[in-house]
């Protein structure tokens, strides 16, 4: 195929994953946008296989093979309530992808340019800071080991002097790339470090944040790869991730009302002595009867979900309890905090599995100021997110974070193991509540026994 | 390489364009899907190993990275519709 066809498919390419983001970005068009971006993809992979420059194809096809069985079997198989740990392992491999693609160039590269040399540098350090804070990121997800945040003495120093190193070596490689293998293979070495010493200081909750910006690393790595091989369809793919994990960033963190600074370095929710006083006042626990009564004379329920509710797996249960309802006349909605659960979206998409229609999701701005009229509020696993101190404690970690208001609704059940605090390690007021009661023990065993009741 | 930052520069802008009035509900998928984009750098690891004159450490590395980006775009991409599938609207849910 000629170099203009070639440069054509690679504009088409480009346009596809535009108008496929583009798309994605609506519900009703958003499958529709996926299809259309992995079209774009096929474009770009079938023009590359067909361009002079591709000459040996029986590795292509070992890995081509090798890597779509691997993705078959794991998009098929893998839970729902696993997605965030599938995102961050997907991440990952984008990364090193983009670090091997740059340390075979490299290896390959006769006549290195300073402009090269930088582009390879960056390709492999920002994939391989993708790679292992992905795999930490994994690792914490999926609780092959704590989600608490690893903090150690001195870790902003360490911190620095690798940053240093890193710079340094940059310098040094892209002065003389061919003599510089040394300074190369620091590199890889410190890109590996610095993404496990990044993602380390993170705690569970703040996992939104993490994927968010480790799928726009992803991006980013994809674009430098691209200037190495001086290709625009990687440029503007590379770009796009880029642009949108920024955003996803952003978003998430006004969420918290924290900055990207405070979530990244600061080890929130780490075993810290000084919290705010605790809150005094007595629980009020319920039996399942007594709940199923309340909610029975109810005439609108929200349900608040939060990570609990994809541990106990209770997506299914929570939507007959909801159907139940409405079916007995009552208006039922459920009510999203945008960091609720360990990714951006997370519980939109538990609640779509279970055969929630969306438009019974409502965002905290759209529910919030109805709360009052509201019967009853129910909290399922979810704690910080619903946490008044947030509102009123000035002295309260939480404070300023923006909350649902579960508690300003006539009668709220909160269903939860036992009185530990959140994620954050701050005691929650809300329990304590006049119009809280307390539905102690496993959110699946508890919705089902209210779903029981209502059959009955 | 001038024409290379221009091309970034723009693409960048046309991101937060095109992402910034994404619906929370969407972001899942939203990640997943630009996630497999990002797989994108499958192109050069077709390049680097398929390229006249490779040594063995060449192919090596050529061939970890195709595997590997071909598990992110397959893997990406058909998470992403599994999960879009799921989502239904009231009028249209037959259930």
């Amino acid at each position: 195929m000629s170099t203009a066809l070639i440069d054509l498919s690679y504009v088409i390419a480009s346009i596809l994953f535009i108008f496929g983001l583009k798309r994605l970005g609506k519900a009703e068009t958003a499958r529709q946008g996926n299809l259309i971006s992995a079209i774009g993809m096929f474009l770009a992979i079938v023009a590359t296989l067909l361009s002079k420059e591709v000459v040996n194809f029986q590795w292509i096809a070992v890995g081509i093979v090798a890597g779509t069985i691997v993705g078959i079997i794991a998009a098929r198989s893998v839970q729902m309530t696993s997605m965030p740990e599938m995102v961050a392992l997907l991440n990952g491999l984008g990364g090193i992808s983009s670090l091997l693609v740059g340390w075979a160039e490299y290896h390959a590269g006769h006549e290195i340019t300073a402009f090269t040399a930088v582009a390879i540098y960056l390709a492999v350090l920002i994939g391989g800071v993708t790679f292992t804070g992905s795999l930490l990121a994994y690792g914490k997800l999926s609780e092959k080991i704590s989600g608490a945040p690893m903090l150690f003495p001195g870790q902003q120093l360490v911190n620095g002097l690798i940053v240093i190193a890193i710079v340094v070596c940059g310098v040094l490689f892209a002065m003389d790339p061919l003599g510089g293998q040394n300074y190369f293979f620091a590199a890889v070495g410190a890109s590996f470090i610095f993404g496990i010493l990044a993602v380390a200081p993170i705690g569970g909750a703040d996992m939104p944040v993490v994927i968010s910006l480790l799928n726009s690393y992803s991006g980013l790595a994809a674009c430098a790869a691209g200037f190495i091989i001086l290709n625009n369809v990687l440029i503007v793919a590379g770009a796009l991730v880029g642009a949108s994990g920024i955003i996803l960033t952003q978003i998430m963190c006004k969420a918290m009302n924290r900055s990207l600074s405070n979530v990244l370095f600061s080890g929130f929710g780490a075993a810290g002595g000084s919290k705010s006083a605790s809150y005094q006042g007595e629980a009020k626990p319920i039996s399942a009867e007594d709940a199923f009564l309340i909610l029975e004379n109810a005439s609108s329920v929200v349900f608040v979900p939060g990570y609990g509710m994809a541990v106990a797996q209770a997506q299914h249960v929570v939507r007959e309890l909801g159907d139940l309802l409405a079916e007995n006349g009552c208006d039922v909605r459920y009510a999203i905090h945008p960091v609720a659960g360990r990714m951006p979206g997370h519980m939109n998409v538990l609640l779509a599995e279970a055969n929630v229609p969306y438009e019974q999701l409502v965002e905290p701005e759209d529910v919030n100021p109805t709360m009052e009229t509201v019967d009853v509020t129910v909290v399922i696993g979810a704690n910080d997110v619903v946490n008044p101190a947030a509102r009123e404690d000035k002295s309260s970690p939480l404070y300023g974070m923006p909350i649902i208001n579960v508690d300003k609704a006539k009668t709220c059940i909160v269903l939860k193991r036992s009185m530990k605090p959140g994620f954050a390690g701050v005691d929650n007021p809300l329990f304590f509540g006049e119009n809280t009661r307390m539905l102690f023990g496993d959110a699946k065993a508890s919705i089902s026994s209210l779903v029981a009741e209502f059959k009955g | 390489m001038g024409l290379l930052l221009f091309v970034l520069v723009l693409s960048i802008f046309l991101g937060f364009e095109l992402i910034s009035k994404v619906p929370s509900q969407l972001h899942t998928p939203l990640m997943s899907g630009s996630n497999a984009i990002s797989g994108i750098t499958i192109v050069g690891a077709l390049i680097a190993s398929g390229i006249e004159g490779q040594d063995q450490l060449a192919v090596i590395l050529g061939t970890l990275a195709v595997a590997t980006a071909t598990v992110n775009v397959v893997g990406g991409y058909l998470v992403t519709d599994r999960m879009l599938g799921f989502f239904k609207s009231k009028d249209k849910d037959s259930k």
